[in-house]
């Protein structure tokens, strides 16, 4: 097996793995061209229509203003994915640039910033996300910039670790006797090699940035209406519960199904990429 | 002991910076302070200039970092900007059933989750043990505020078994206040009708929370136990003759401990965030909802206060596991 290529041996996961590629592969066709899954408008209002039941015409029913939940669930994938990704894709590369920096400056620059590391990891997320929000306002954007404040410092704690593993081997000592610049040892030869572990946390970390966002939409801070975010659509249809379960259920089982996906798919990652991980 | 004072500057100067930084957020506050303090729309300017002066808004930010803490530290958080009554008061009135909530959690978790940990390791690669992990990534996944709401609808919409939320049905009379546990209280003044129905209250959100940090403690045992398991000295009890059960509970958890310890605690300072979830799925009325709708209000000494002091409890918790470390394991006393 350790012949094949990683995208070789990621394939042969089995039916789960590959159920768990086709939704991502879905969610990423919504994300990019939600037309193709739906014709109609998902803030299209036909008050005649409202709180229908699933049926032929409305696949998942509709909403209090009789907008169509499959049509709203489709659209709803974008901003859902695109503020999971960009709030990773920030943490990461400000948790990896600092932890580069923090384990190469070695002994007291490396025990000052990381207890400044340490302060923001302290932290609970739920709680500074909800106080940020109401401080700086509600919305997507703001949830975003709220979680990578305390996310960036687990990377850079990661990063950090895997430098202080690399910086005393010999292609790292013999940059340094050539008189190379420290931004391009870290640049050229320590972050390629230090990058595996972050790259595995980071494709698990997507599906709890999810999970988060819809959170904190669900807590009224996040997504705004008529924003179509499936985790602010849960709140609404929590209004409905008791007569109109369908609203709340649908929006919601999306979430779950595309967060399941991605951590199948960062479980298989992790296994390709660090097969000791497999032993435990 | 000497382990804790060594931690203590380190908790000092950790406790300041939380402080400091909530200090900061409240400095971004949207709108004037003295305005709203001046009673807003109708203050005339002079009442405006006399609440700033009051308030010290125009000294400068340190003066005001260290009027802060002295009446945070004496308890004060002004009062709230929706009812009026201090914040302090509020806060003392709401964390008893947060606690309830958050122990009665860990508990379920611990005492599911430990055991099953348990049970896999002893037969790993059985089915039981294929099973956990794909269980794990399964509950996992879902968010916890639908999970919350389909369990309504199963339990208290299509079988009527527990209520939808509160800590008590409407009409029943709280137990009188002792720990301001619900469960505790009623049990300690023998009212037993009052007990069943917190008990019932309490069945849904508790099992909701659980969930975040079941999975974890399940795995951790697992593994804690997986590294143990073929130690020379549970060879020796074996041989010795010990029942299995005696070897695997006393021998082997017990050196296990550390781990699973040392992530139930953690996890109990994760559940803080999934409190403000449940209890907003439940109507349980406790911190986090209490926090929530403050943040509705735009009620902003409540919510500060509310972020102040949870961090605080979290970063608390989270030393006490540290220091619990030398009293289950010897060997890490240095």
């Amino acid at each position: 097996m350790d012949r094949l290529s990683p995208g070789a041996v990621f394939l042969r996961g089995g039916p789960f793995v590959l159920s768990a590629a086709a939704i991502v592969l879905v969610v990423l066709a919504m994300t990019v061209a939600p037309r193709l899954f739906t014709g109609r408008d998902p803030n299209a209002i036909v008050f005649l229509e409202r709180l229908q039941p699933p049926s032929l015409a409305h696949p998942l029913g509709t909403d209090e203003n009789g907008r169509d939940l499959w049509a709203r669930v489709v659209y709803g994938a974008r901003p859902t994915l695109v503020a999971a990704v960009a709030l990773i894709l920030l943490a990461l590369s400000v948790g990896s640039l600092a932890g580069l920096v923090i384990g190469y400056a070695g002994r007291r620059t490396d025990e000052a910033l990381m207890r400044v590391t340490e302060f923001f990891l302290a932290l609970p997320q739920i709680v500074w996300a909800l106080a940020i929000t109401s401080v700086m306002g509600r919305g997507l954007v703001n949830c975003v910039l709220a979680l990578s404040l305390t996310w960036w410092a687990q990377y850079a704690r990661l990063m950090r670790a895997q430098v202080l593993v690399y910086r005393q081997r010999e292609f790292v000592l013999a940059s340094q006797a050539l008189g190379q610049r420290a931004g391009w040892i870290l640049l050229r030869h320590l972050l390629p090699n230090c990058f595996a572990p972050v790259l595995v946390k980071a494709t698990i970390d997507v599906s709890l940035a999810i999970l988060l966002l819809a959170a904190l939409s669900f807590l009224g801070v996040g997504a705004q209406p008529p924003l179509p975010e499936w985790g602010a659509m849960v709140t609404i249809g929590r209004k409905y519960l008791l007569d109109y379960p369908w609203y709340a259920t649908f929006p919601g089982l999306a979430i779950f199904l595309v967060v399941l996906a991605f951590n199948v798919l960062g479980e298989r990652v992790r296994d390709v990429l660090d097969p000791a991980s497999r032993l435990r | 002991m000497r382990l804790l004072l060594g931690r203590l500057p380190l908790l000092a100067v950790l406790l300041i910076a939380i402080s400091v930084a909530v200090f900061t957020l409240t400095q971004y506050l949207p709108g004037d302070p003295a305005f709203i303090a001046a009673g807003g729309g109708d203050a005339t300017p002079e009442m405006i200039a006399h609440a700033r002066d009051r308030l010290g808004l125009d000294r400068p930010m340190v003066i005001r970092y260290v009027l802060y803490m002295r009446s945070a530290l004496a308890g004060d958080f002004s009062r709230s900007m929706v009812n009026n009554k201090p914040v302090s008061e509020d806060l003392r009135k709401f964390w008893p059933a947060s606690a309830e909530l958050a122990l009665a959690a860990i508990a379920i978790s611990a005492m599911v989750g430990v055991p099953l940990g348990v049970l896999s390791a002893i037969r790993a690669g059985r089915w039981l043990d294929r099973l956990i992990t794909p269980a794990s990534v399964f509950l996992g996944s879902m968010p916890i505020f639908w999970l919350g709401l389909m369990t309504v609808l199963v339990f208290y919409r299509q079988l009527d078994l527990l209520p939808a939320g509160g800590r008590l049905a409407v009409g029943v009379v709280p137990p009188p206040t002792i720990t301001g546990l619900y469960l505790v209280d009623a049990l300690l003044v023998g009212q037993l009708a009052v007990f069943r129905d917190a008990l019932r209250h309490l069945i849904l959100p508790a099992s909701i929370l659980s969930v975040i940090s079941l999975a974890m403690i399940t795995r951790i045992t697992r593994a804690a136990m997986l590294d143990i398991l073929h130690e020379d000295y549970l060879r020796t009890a074996r041989a010795k003759g010990l029942p299995e059960r005696r070897v695997v509970l006393k021998h082997a958890l017990r050196n296990a401990s550390v781990p699973i310890v040392t992530v139930i605690g953690l996890q109990l300072g994760q559940l803080i965030g999934g409190v403000v979830i449940t209890e907003t799925i439940f109507s349980w009325p406790g911190l986090g909802l209490y926090a929530v709708t403050a943040v509705d209000n735009q009620d902003y000494p409540a919510i500060m206060a509310f972020t102040l002091l949870t961090t605080i409890v979290y970063v608390i918790i989270n030393l006490a596991v540290d220091l619990l470390y030398p009293l289950l394991n010897p060997q890490t006393r240095s």
